[in-house]
Formats: C-alpha cells, sequence, structure tokens
C-alpha cells in the first residue's frame, strides 16, 4: 500500500486550483468519503453472507442449553455458600470486637493494635475464589446468551422468510466473490472500467440469448432504479452501523462531539457515493458528474476505491475466520476451567 | 449473639431498568458501604444479607437473604428466565430522575412472576402484617415486593415531594411499599431510620415466604393424603424433613 501511495499522490492540491475552489473541497472530502465507504463495504460484503446464510449456523440443541445453565447456575451456588461463609465470619469478627470493647480490654487492648480472628476461615483465600467464581458466572451467562440467539436464528432460518434471505444470501455472496475479483483485477492489471455494468449486462443477454430490446432505452432506467436503490440502501446501512456505534461510545459529555461528527462523515459519505457512482451509470450521464463535481480525477479514487475495498474485505474474512473457528472451542476450555475450579 | 440459620435458601431479586442503580443498592444493603466504581452487571452478582428476623423478640433468628441482583442489558432477555426459580421476594428499583424507568417497572415483575417454573405462586398480593401472624391459609401465597427509587439526591427538597407522590400511584397499582433513597451515602438506611423500618418488615415477610413454602413442600412429600395445610405457623416441621436435600442445596 505504501507504493501504491507514493506512486500515485493524492489529489489533493494541484496548482491550477486555488486551495478553497469546489474541486479541492470536494477531492478532500472524497477521499476522506471513499474511505469510509470501502470500509464498510469491505466488511459488509463478507458479512452479510455470513450473516444471511444458514450455511455457518452452529448446531445449537436443547441439551447444549440446559446443559449450559445448570453449569451456570452450580456455580452461582457455589458464589452464594462461599458468600454465607464469609458473612458469618465477618459478623463473627464484629461482634468478638465489640465484645471485647464492652468488656473493656483493658491495658492490653492498646497494646494490641487488633486481634486475629478467631475463625477457621480463610478470609482473602475466600475473596479470591469468589472472584473467580463471579468471572466464571459471566462468561457462562454470555455463552447461553450466545447460544439462545443462535437457537433463535437456526428456527427463524427454518420460516419462509428465512428462506428467503437464505436464498438471497447465497446471491449476495456471488456478487461479493465477484466483485472481490474484480478489484483484485483492476489493481493487478492498473486499468478502470469503460463501460458500466449494467448496460454490459444488457449486451450479454442481447447477444447470447438473443433478446430484442432497446439497449439505449431500458439501460438508462435499470441503471437508474439500480443506483436509486444502492444509494437507498447504502446510506440506510451507514446510518444503523452509526447508530450502534454512536450507543456504544457516547457518554453524556461527549454524545454532542459525536453526532456533529457523524453526521459530517454521512455528508462525506454521500458525496463520495456520487462520485463513485459514476462507474455505474451509462456513458452519456457520467459527462455530467464530471461536469459538477468538476476536474476531479476520477481514476484515482476508483483505485483507491479497490484498494481499500480489497484490504477491508480481506481482513474481515480473517477476523470472521478466527471468531468462527474460536466458537466451538469455547467449549472445551470452559469445561476445563469449571473443572478445575470444582477441584479446589 | 441470635443463631444464624444457614440451610433456609431465600432468594430475593433486585430487577429493574439498566443503570437505576440496583447493584450500588445491593452493595448498600449487604455491605453498608456504596460502590465506587460501578460498571453494567453482566448476568446476575449474587450478595448476602445477614438478616435478624423478628429482631427484638424471644424467636429472633438471624438469616442469609440472597440478594440476586439481575443484570439488565436489552440483549440478555433471552437467557435471564434461569434466574427467575423460586423466588422469595422482589425488589423493584427504578431511577427517580427517570419516568421510563418507573413504567418499565410492570413488565419487569410480569417477566418475573410468569417466567418463575416453581409454579401456582403468581399472585403479586403482598403480605400484610395480619397474615404473618395468623397463618392465613386462605389467601394465595404471594411473593412480597417491595419498590425502590433512587437517585434521590439529585432533587432539592421542594422537588421532593412531586417526585415521590408520582411514583406512589405505581406503588398503589401493585399494591406494595416503596422507599426513596440515594445509594450514594449510608445514612438512607441507617439503622431507625423510616426507610431501615421498611426494609426490615420487607425482609421479615421474604424470610415468612421462604419458610412457608418450605413447609408447605415438606408437607406435601411426606404426607400426600393427609392435607396439613391448615398449620403454616408451626416450625417445627422444617427441622423433622431435611427438605434442603432434596433440592441439591449445599450445607456448609
Amino acid at each position: 500500500m505504501y507504493y501504491l501511495v507514493r506512486n500515485d499522490p493524492f489529489p489533493i492540491l494541484s496548482p491550477q486550483h486555488g486551495i478553497l475552489s469546489i474541486e479541492q473541497i470536494i477531492s478532500r472530502v472524497g477521499v476522506i468519503g471513499v474511505t469510509v465507504m470501502a470500509l464498510l463495504s469491505g466488511f459488509g460484503a463478507v458479512n452479510c453472507p455470513y450473516t444471511y446464510s444458514s450455511y455457518f449456523l452452529r448446531h445449537v440443541t436443547d441439551a447444549d442449553i440446559h446443559a449450559l445453565e445448570r453449569k451456570l447456575l452450580q456455580t452461582n451456588e457455589m458464589i452464594i455458600s462461599k458468600k454465607k461463609r464469609l458473612a458469618i465470619a465477618k459478623r463473627a469478627a464484629e461482634s468478638q470486637r465489640g465484645e471485647e470493647v464492652t468488656n473493656g480490654g483493658g491495658i492490653w487492648a492498646r497494646f494490641r493494635p487488633s486481634t486475629p480472628l478467631a475463625t477457621t476461615e480463610n478470609v482473602s483465600q475466600l475473596q479470591e475464589d469468589i472472584r473467580i467464581h463471579e468471572e466464571l458466572s459471566r462468561q457462562l451467562f454470555l455463552e447461553s446468551v450466545d447460544l439462545h440467539a443462535t437457537k433463535d436464528r437456526i428456527e427463524y432460518s427454518k420460516t419462509f422468510k428465512g428462506r428467503y434471505f437464505n436464498i438471497l444470501g447465497y446471491f449476495f455472496s456471488l456478487y461479493c466473490m465477484w466483485k472481490i475479483f474484480m478489484c483484485t483485477i483492476n489493481i493487478v492489471f492498473n486499468r478502470v472500467g469503460k463501460k458500466d455494468p449494467v448496460t454490459k449486462g444488457f449486451e450479454i443477454l442481447v447477444h447470447y440469448m438473443g433478446f430484442d430490446v432497446d439497449v439505449g432505452f431500458w439501460s438508462q432506467h435499470v441503471s437508474f432504479i439500480l443506483i436509486g436503490v444502492m444509494i437507498v440502501t447504502s446510506i440506510r446501512g451507514l446510518l444503523i452501523t452509526l447508530t450502534k456505534f454512536f450507543y456504544a461510545i457516547s457518554s453524556s459529555k461527549s454524545s454532542n462531539i459525536i453526532v456533529m461528527g457523524l453526521a459530517q462523515i454521512m455528508g462525506m459519505y454521500f458525496v463520495s457515493s456520487v462520485l463513485l457512482m459514476r462507474m455505474n451509470m451509462p456513458e452519456s450521464y457520467r459527462k455530467i458528474i464530471t461536469q459538477i463535481l468538476g476536474d476531479l480525477q476520477f481514476q484515482f479514487y476508483h483505485r483507491w476505491f479497490d484498494v481499500i475495498f480489497l484490504v477491508s474485505a480481506l481482513s474481515s474474512i480473517g477476523f470472521l475466520y478466527l471468531a468462527h473457528k474460536q466458537a466451538p472451542e469455547k467449549h472445551t476450555t470452559k469445561d476445563l476451567k469449571l473443572s478445575s475450579a470444582f477441584r479446589e | 449473639m441470635p443463631v444464624i440459620e444457614k440451610n433456609l435458601k431465600v432468594k430475593v431479586l433486585v430487577l429493574g431498568d439498566s443503570g437505576v442503580g440496583k447493584s450500588s443498592f445491593t452493595q448498600l444493603l449487604c455491605h453498608n458501604q456504596s460502590s465506587k466504581t460501578p460498571g453494567y452487571t453482566i448476568g446476575c452478582t449474587v450478595e448476602i444479607k445477614l438478616h435478624d428476623f423478628k429482631q427484638g423478640t424471644a424467636e429472633e433468628k438471624t438469616y442469609c437473604v440472597e440478594i440476586w441482583d439481575i443484570g439488565a442489558s436489552k440483549s440478555h432477555n433471552t437467557s435471564r428466565y434461569i434466574f427467575y426459580n423460586n423466588v422469595n421476594g422482589i425488589i423493584l428499583a427504578h431511577d427517580l430522575t427517570n419516568l421510563k424507568s418507573l413504567q418499565n417497572l410492570s413488565k419487569w415483575l410480569n417477566d418475573a412472576l410468569s417466567q418463575d417454573t416453581t409454579g401456582g405462586l403468581s399472585s403479586i398480593k403482598v403480605g400484610s402484617s395480619a397474615s404473618r401472624n395468623s397463618g392465613d391459609d386462605n389467601s394465595p401465597l404471594s411473593i412480597p415486593v417491595l419498590m425502590v427509587g433512587t437517585k434521590l439526591d439529585q432533587f432539592n427538597a421542594e422537588n421532593r415531594q412531586f417526585i415521590i407522590s408520582r411514583s406512589k400511584s405505581y406503588a398503589d397499582e401493585i399494591g406494595c411499599k416503596e422507599i426513596h433513597l440515594s445509594t450514594i451515602e449510608s445514612k438512607y438506611i441507617a439503622a431507625g431510620s423510616g426507610n431501615a423500618v421498611e426494609l426490615s418488615r420487607f425482609f421479615d415477610q421474604v424470610v415468612d415466604h421462604a419458610i412457608i413454602r418450605q413447609a408447605t413442600v415438606s408437607s406435601v412429600v411426606q404426607s400426600p393424603v393427609v392435607d396439613r395445610r391448615g398449620s403454616f405457623g408451626e416450625r417445627r416441621r422444617q427441622n423433622v424433613t431435611p427438605v434442603s436435600r432434596l433440592f441439591g442445596m449445599k450445607r456448609d
């Protein structure tokens, strides 16, 4: 990536235009917006088929859930019994100290700073045990939440709506793999496509399948509809993601700043989506956008998008693979911990 | 020092929306100090309170009351039901600065009562002092409920009256007592204050409920033919049958 950046400098400053002209501003905004867009779409391209298709669902049975819940309740019982002992020991110590005060320890009380606890309990050991058990109980609870969610997803996938989404998921995964493939080719061969995919699709239809359609007329309308749908869904997706992000990091003091930052990001996202849509439009309309947005180096943006998209998609594949791998292993490690806790 | 009864399992749930102060309140109840760094509770935290049952009378005994502080994150809704078994008392916590938390209390209460699989104890009529003494066997076995309003320190003296009256209507609807406090200072439940008296009364009812329920279960186990439900007040029975072992409860 370093070589890419060095060879293809950012088109931010150019000697022809001033700093504050529209082209400069849009080019700067475009860089950030394109980065965000590529990151999100890279992650979305991988995450979407993973979520929708039921191929990846782990099988969870009721017996699993019951076993886990029993473990959780047993751990809670152990915590309770240990805390009871601790509370009783504490009260015994307090009453003992109280007795000594009322009986008048006399002169000796002043010389002895504190009497040792006359209990058989090892308080610090108990507290350490309790801490470990509480941590275990939290982990078990979170796992139980996970299992319930997976079970719900399995049941959902058996309904009609679920099956419909499942099929969509397969189509989507095909589309995403094709897109990743195209990005790789674009980068390797250093080319930017000339024709938009809708027109190309129509031409294929006409040539190989002999459909008699007026390519020019239909491609224009279909591409507009597609572009509209894509922009709407992508902005909606962005807003949902940002809302979740906002809930996660907001606090009463910083929420104003975060909202403004997110609004900025959204504006940039929109501008850059217009910029990138240029590739999807028929030839004649591209000129309009070029006129509006000024003299930008569109090729750079497309390449930048491809690069970031590829990086983001590959890293999210890596993350999801690790997460998926870890999930079945969780059960075996938890068993080891639990059995060692019971051995004490 | 009064005898400490370790074998009876007494369970109290603390329910309420996320962030109202359940964990702080539990700390205050059990350890008489507020926690400095509270975080969101995941799953459930259990604390033990040693409660002097029938304090000041000849029958005084100390019971270990388990206080289960249930975490309230929305995403954990489906897994919370495992904590709702075998409940002897419910504390509903709401934030006095947040009306929504008050309105959600009825939802919490219904969730807890409907998901309690020990069955048959769905009435929420609070046990009055009359039923405690006479062993009123015709009234359904009802779980004691207490409402606690937190963050009282956020209001100055004039607003307090209005806020308190707002929550009173909910309390009357459910039919339970309520207290208001702030979990930052322990003076609100200092011995002798009105809040402390209410809490002590509530815990007495809870222990009563636990004793009665155990007596019911043991009588059913012992003699399924003879109907002995007329003698709830007798405590002898709980020493005869160690029913606690049947439920897998550990003896320390």
